[in-house]
Parts: C-alpha cells; structure tokens; sequence
C-alpha cells in the first residue's frame, strides 16, 4: 500500500513544476497551462487527504477547483485573445504599459 | 506489488510529462502533454477510490478545457516563441535575481520540501480497504453535494455565469455593438 507521503511529495513536485512555468516562460498560453498544473497539484492532494480521512470532502472541493479551473480558463483565454489582438505578441513583457 | 509500480508509473508520467509542458517551445505539443499529465492523475485518482473523479478528470479537464486551450493555441497561429530573442532577455539569464518572483518560487520549494520533511505520522498507508466502497460510492457523493454542499454548489453556477459573460465580452471586437 502506498503511503500518504508518497502523494504529497508527487502534488509538492507538480506544484513546484507549475509555478517554476509561471515564473519561467514567456508566452501566456504556457502560463495558463502551469497554472491548470498547480491546480491539478491541490487537487491531487484533496483527494488524497479525502481518502486517508476516509470521508467524500475531499472529493467534493475538487469539483469546486474544476469548475474554477474551467471559468479560469475561459476568461484567461479571452483575455490572452483580447492581448493578442492589440499588440500581436503572446510575450508578457509586450504588456508592461501599467508598469510604473 | 502491483499496485505499488502502478503507482510510481503513474507518478512518473505525471511529472515526466508537466516537466515537459513547460519545456516545450510550441505551445501545441505543451496541450498535448498536459493531457497526458492528466490522463495520468486519473489513474491516480481511480488508486484513491475516487472514480467518480477520476472520470471527470478526464471529461471536463481533458475533453473541455485542454480542447478550449488547443482552439485558442490554432485560433492565434503565433505557435512559437521567438527563442534567441527572449532567452537573451529572460529574468533567468540575467545577472543576479532581477525578479523577486525566482527567489519567491525558490523560497516555495524549500518552504514545501521542510514541510514534508516533518511529516512524522503520514507513513501510514492512505487506503485501507474496509472503508473503500463508502468512499468511492457515487450515491454518496451527491447526496453530500446536494445537501451539506447546496449554498457552494449554487454559488458555483452563479461563477460559472459571470466566467460566461466575462469571457464573451474580452473576447468581443472593439468597436462592436
């Protein structure tokens, strides 16, 4: 049997590996994919915490995070759509016009 | 031990394949390997008893949301990023930390590698088999989200429809009634 640890360590790497893709690429749809990573990550370690409390709790949140990952997604696509559309770039740093 | 190769098979694809994602160029293939990141974790969640997940994993993160993200990644045809270009202006590649955001992710690693570290009473083994059906019972699960979960379950339409609107009108050309 698999100890409880052992999930943890697993969502702790994913979630390192999505916000290493955060901090790391440069192009917006990359970004949108690391954030989807980490929330994939909390979610792994709901369930897994779920399971070893032997309740459905932690079942249920993950399908409150999906559906936030879902809204998430749509609107940063339209958003990442709406960018793409005045500057032709998927750059970050083409969007610095706030940045004081 | 079966269950326990499953396990690290699974677990390897998973970050083999997000370690991949964000070491892609083409943001095409980058879809491609989150999908099967996923596919992955599904198999994990179905280790967890947790099926009903695991199927919902695969339909709305798979099947909706990566698909959405591949219509986006064809719909801008911009598939590459200009390599030598940003690479010479990456924060990475600069002199010194010129982003705090490094030194915080680095500091996030190290804060959740400790916390693992002190985990003394989690060696336990997470599944054990008396419990499993009421865990992976389906039956439950919705009378929960629908009785102790009601005011969220509500209030998640309420997100989805704002999201909706939100995102048909960024999406919208400007000039357009």
């Amino acid at each position: 049997m698999i100890p409880l640890s052992h999930y943890l360590v697993l969502s702790a790497i994913l979630f390192s590996i999505g916000t290493a893709g955060v901090f790391m690429r440069r192009n917006l749809i990359t970004i949108l994919l690391s954030i989807e990573i980490m929330l994939n990550a909390v979610n792994l370690t709901f369930v897994a915490f779920g399971r070893a409390a032997g309740d459905l709790d932690g079942q249920i949140i993950t399908f409150f995070v999906m559906t936030v990952a879902a809204a998430e997604a749509a609107v940063g696509l339209a958003l990442v759509i709406a960018l793409f559309r005045h500057k032709e770039s998927l750059n970050p740093d083409a969007f610095t016009t706030l940045k004081w | 031990m079966p269950e326990t190769i499953i396990f690290y098979l699974l677990a390897a694809l998973a970050v083999g394949a997000s370690a991949l994602v964000i070491g892609q160029r083409n943001p095409m293939y980058s879809v491609m390997l989150l999908i099967a990141s996923f596919g992955a974790l599904s198999g994990l969640y179905i280790q967890l008893d947790a099926p009903f997940v695991a199927v919902a994993q695969i339909i709305i993160y798979a099947g909706a949301i990566m698909v959405l993200f591949l219509f986006v990644v064809m719909l801008l045809n911009a598939p590459r990023e200009d390599g030598a270009e940003w690479d010479r202006t990456h924060p990475l590649r600069q002199p010194g930390i010129t982003r705090w955001g490094t030194l915080l992710a680095g500091l996030l690693i190290v804060q959740l590698a400790l916390a693992l570290g002190k985990m003394t009473d989690l060696n336990a083994p997470v599944a054990t088999k008396s419990d499993a059906t009421t865990v992976s019972s389906v039956t439950e699960l919705g009378r929960s989200l629908f009785t102790r979960h009601t005011f969220a379950f509500e209030a998640t339409s309420i997100l989805i429809l704002v999201a909706m609107v939100g995102a048909a009108l960024m999406a919208r050309r400007e000039g357009e009634q």
